[in-house]
């Protein structure tokens, strides 16, 4: 058996790294410069029951080690994403990780209803966490018990595991997670970005067209690293960790501070090569830890009373 | 072929005020055969700043190219730190440049470059004149000390200038010079009042724009850049200005 293989709710991963949706397109672009076989697993643009434009531009913006975006979930809508998106996917052998997401919750559970469906689409990521749309998003993802009540809903009607993806722009992201858990969540993935803005000192105004976006890229990285350490002691579902993961360094982190799984963002604009190269790090990283396999370090930041088999500093 | 590459730098030199001419060796260069197209530049090492600079190709030669910036914000100040020697993370070549194909020989070319415009107009001169295309070039500047490449420029053809403020050629926009001027195909690249007017003032039976919008991947992945069709200006359709374009027909998207 392979060290990095893994196995999730829906999910048998060849290895635990995944582009993060909204940073991969639907692989098209990525296609052309490796083979997507390659990945764990593949999150998906966000797909709502009808196309979307998303937000007028500028729709990025960089910051101190990360970027701001507020692209809006531009996306072809259920049908086309159905019937073309996915079934080209097929040609890879990759478990689809469909991103679902709408204004209100019969968009989510049509969406759900008809995605999980599909035969490579193999679990669900409930977006209710996305901060640049004016409905829905993150409106269920900041008020536990709508998202609570919304994951029922979804799991209700999904065919697939369901995940519920969580925004960090809440006081106590624990209480949500917690709720999505009691809504029959099959797992966790966190975090989506941090809401925030950039203004332009010669006009005085924000650079965003949508005023604010959401922060993504390392700068954010300590901030998913404590609520993935506090959540996963708090849940018993696995959670797939992202948030500024740039190198297989930054994967580990995050297996140690309790996910089971983690998704490249940002990176894979900085690098489009980010997610094979990482998964070819990986096994030294492994072997310089003393882990037989990578699911002995999710959690090893708080699990006190045990060791792995030695260090190497 | 999209690769990545540490291209070595092989000079780097100031061609006019706060415009740098940057020539980079690499097996990149090869794969570039289109003027108008781009190449993303990570300027630094680490992750500050984050993203790649989209930056046109202005040159294509045998194992170099060459490109051109605007010394402007950070990113474009490491980048005019560079000496010979050292190296740059280019990813390229991306886009789809100006269809040089679309001027017969022995037809008028005019090419309208503005400010950090320029640039791709060089690469394309140079494929149109050895094509047999008679080229004019337009080129335009806020000032006299802004201006560069009018002599690189007249090797293929005339060549125009354009300052805002009339410290150099002639006083005025680009446009100006453009409407008394005949020609078969117009291609432009420049700042977008520049390209809107050019694209209004319908100076050819076909005029090819090269736009500019703020990228993040450059690839067609991350949807920052995308623009709306003409043909349905308000609704889903839409075009990715680095993958699609950046350089689309007058007509085809709103700019």
């Amino acid at each position: 058996m392979s060290s990095l293989s893994i196995q999730l709710p829906g999910l048998n991963l060849k290895n635990p790294v995944m582009p993060a949706s909204g940073c991969f397109g639907f692989g098209r672009e990525f296609s052309q410069l490796y083979d997507l076989s390659q990945l764990g697993a593949i999150m998906i643009k966000a797909t709502t029951p009808e196309p979307r434009f998303g937000n007028p531009t500028p729709r990025v913006a960089e910051t101190p080690g990360g970027m701001l975006n507020a692209i809006g979930l531009q996306n072809p809508g259920l049908e086309k994403v159905f019937n073309e998106e996915l079934p080209w996917l097929d040609q890879f052998d990759v478990p689809i990780i469909a991103n679902i997401a709408g204004s209100t919750e019969d968009d989510y559970v049509k969406v759900a209803e008809q995605m999980s469906k599909a035969p490579n689409v193999h679990a669900l990521e409930l977006n209710i966490s996305c901060p640049n749309v004016k409905t829905g998003g993150i409106a269920f993802g900041t008020d536990p018990e709508m998202a609570k009540a919304l994951t029922r809903k979804v799991k209700d009607v999904s065919e697939v595991p369901v995940y519920v993806k969580l925004s960090p722009n809440v006081s106590d992201i624990v209480k949500v997670a917690r709720a999505v858990e009691d809504g029959g969540a099959d797992g966790i993935t966190m975090i989506n970005t941090l809401l925030g803005m950039r203004i332009d000192l010669m006009t005085g105004q924000p650079i965003l067209a949508n005023k604010t976006g959401g922060l993504s890229g390392p700068s954010v990285k300590p901030v998913a690293i404590r609520m993935i350490y506090e959540v996963s002691q708090q849940v018993s579902i696995p959670i797939i960790g992202m948030g500024g993961i740039q190198s297989a360094e930054d994967v580990v982190e995050f297996f140690l501070a309790g996910a089971s799984a983690a998704a490249v963002g940002t990176q894979n604009f900085v690098d489009p090569f980010v997610c094979p190269k990482i998964i070819e790090e990986l096994p030294e990283w492994l072997a310089k830890l003393g882990a037989d396999h990578i699911s002995e370090l999710t959690g090893r930041s708080w699990k006190k009373n045990e060791r792995l088999a030695y260090y190497r500093p | 072929m999209i690769r990545q590459e540490n291209c070595k730098v092989v000079s780097n030199r100031q061609i006019a005020d706060n415009i740098f001419e940057l020539v980079l060796s690499g097996e990149l260069s090869a794969a570039m055969s289109q003027p108008g197209q781009f190449v993303h530049v990570k300027v630094g090492e680490g992750f500050d700043p984050l993203l790649r600079r989209p930056i046109s190709i202005a040159s294509i030669n045998d194992g170099t190219f060459t490109i051109i910036y605007r010394r402007q914000g950070r990113g474009t100040s490491m980048l005019a730190e560079k000496t010979p020697g050292m190296s740059v993370d280019v990813l390229g070549p991306l886009g789809n440049g100006f269809p040089a194909g679309e001027a017969k020989p022995g037809r008028t070319a005019i090419l309208v470059g503005g400010g950090v415009g320029v640039p791709p107009m060089y690469e394309l001169a140079k494929q149109l004149a050895r094509n047999g295309v008679k080229v004019i070039s337009i080129i335009g500047f806020q000032t006299a000390s802004a201006v560069f490449y009018e002599k690189e420029l007249s090797d293929f053809g005339e060549v125009y200038v354009a300052t805002v403020d009339g410290t150099y050629g002639r006083k005025g926009f680009v446009t100006d010079i453009l409407d008394g001027l005949e020609a078969d195909i117009v291609f432009a690249c420049g700042p977008t009042p520049m390209l809107r007017a050019v694209e209004n003032g319908n100076y050819a039976a076909k005029t090819f724009l090269s736009l500019e919008e703020r990228m993040g991947c450059g690839i067609g992945a991350c949807f920052a850049c995308v623009c709306h069709t003409k043909d349905d200006p308000k609704g889903f359709t839409y075009k990715k200005v680095c993958s699609d374009g950046p350089v689309f027909q007058a007509g085809e998207v709103v700019i």
